[in-house]
């Protein structure tokens, strides 16, 4: 086959949108930190999630470690079910804390996770024991007064 | 008075019965040159001198004007943001607008008058010259010779020119807030790598871009080869190329969107 300048300019024009592609899931889209491929699913009960939304990150000492990948609402104990896509070089003992979190003072939700002392880790369909809930700031306000009251009636 | 009545309500039926029958005869010659698109597939030369003209030409088009839309959202971003003290989520909003919407629509509109209108008046001048009805006489297919090749150039070169766009708008954003204005660099990048998802995001970006690259050359090419052969024909179809693509690809892009996007955040 006949090779022609054409040739050359086509083979430039498909190398730079690889690369523009390239760049966009790598430089852009961060591509390397989560690789879903290894990963496994645990679940939490949570009595309110405040605004957690599916895909926010689950952060252990601020680390990403994974994403939320399903909320529920469980009609059995009426709280709320999340179950958390894990990536799979991380594992954590079976008694870990896991709390919602907010970055920064309106920044979104995610879920913290706080190592305990177990043995034995956490696998695919394990179920985090202990939460801790959203902080709600209607119920902090309501329990800041709460309090206040009481501090004046010991007067 | 009544004789001009019936003859208005007789031209609106026509043009509705007309325009539907244009849809089918369109829908047939798409799956026509589906069909017949496994010739140029084999002789891949004829996709390569397509690709030059519809891809590499538009390179410069696109190239320009991502940098500048990228440059004018980092701007507009900043100004708005840094009102809450925010502007270093100016990166997140540059990134999440050109991969999610402006990257393709606006490279899809750009190449819709670009590359659409090149190939319909060159198909649509081919069919005025006759040189259509010749390979035909030859026993050459002009489907599969002139039209095959034409409709999968565009539709290879679309994703990448649309990645490209997006590329150079970012690029366009960091050299306006980062170093004109003076928006702190690390959190440029790293507010939007942590917002942008590669599978919601840029997959989602990179399967609109496909889609919008089929529209618009399926539409040039039927327009071309649909086109009355005069010269004012072809200038009537050329027109039709950029009006009717721009069209689908902003109609496209809203029902593509409401179903990637939808109820997931």
């Amino acid at each position: 086959m006949q090779r022609t300048t054409m040739d050359l300019w086509v083979g430039v024009f498909v190398i730079t949108g690889i690369i523009a592609l390239m760049i966009l899931s790598l430089k852009v889209g961060n591509l390397n930190v989560y690789n879903p491929a290894q990963s496994y699913v645990i679940t939490g009960n949570f009595e309110n999630i405040g605004g957690l939304k599916i895909r926010a990150p689950v952060k252990s000492a601020g680390v990403v470690v994974g994403r939320v990948t399903n909320i529920q609402f469980s009609t059995e104990t009426y709280d709320a079910v999340v179950s958390m896509s894990m990536d799979g070089q991380f594992e954590f003992p079976k008694d870990t804390f896991a709390s919602i979190l907010t970055s920064g003072l309106l920044g979104e939700q995610y879920i913290g996770l706080a190592a305990g002392g177990d043995e034995a880790k956490l696998k695919e369909g394990d179920k985090i024991m202990k939460t801790n809930s959203a902080m709600v700031l209607e119920e902090l306000i309501g329990r800041f007064l709460f309090n206040k009251a009481a501090e004046d009636d010991s007067f | 008075m009544l004789k001009q009545i019936i003859s208005g309500i007789q031209n609106i039926g026509h043009r509705a019965i007309e325009s539907v029958w244009r849809l089918g005869v369109a829908s047939r010659f798409f799956i026509l040159v589906l069909l017949k698109s496994g010739t140029s597939l084999r002789r891949f030369d004829l996709v390569i001198r397509e690709l030059y003209f519809t891809g590499v030409l538009s390179l410069i088009i696109i190239v320009v004007s991502g940098l500048f839309v990228g440059m004018v959202l980092g701007l507009q971003g900043y100004e708005t943001l840094q009102k809450y003290g925010s502007e270093s989520a100016v990166g997140t909003l540059v990134a999440l607008s050109l991969v999610r919407e402006l990257g393709p629509v606006v490279a899809a509109l750009l190449f819709a008058s670009r590359a659409g209108s090149a190939i319909t008046a060159e198909i649509g001048l081919m069919k005025a010259t006759e040189q259509l009805a010749a390979m035909g006489m030859m026993a050459v297919d002009p489907i599969a010779r002139v039209v095959a090749p034409r409709f999968w150039a565009g539709v290879i070169s679309m994703p990448f020119l649309a990645a490209m766009f997006s590329v150079m708008g970012v690029f366009g954003g960091y050299l306006v807030t980062v170093l004109f204005i003076g928006v702190d660099e690390g959190s440029y990048w790293s507010q939007m790598q942590s917002a942008v998802d590669f599978r919601f995001d840029i997959l989602n970006g990179f399967i609109k871009s496909c889609f919008f690259g089929v529209a618009v050359t399926a539409i040039a090419v039927f327009e071309g080869y649909d086109a009355p052969p005069t010269a004012e024909g072809v200038s009537g179809a050329t027109t039709r190329t950029v009006v009717t693509s721009s069209l689908v690809i902003l109609g496209l892009d809203f029902i593509l969107t409401a179903f990637m996007f939808r109820g997931v955040s």
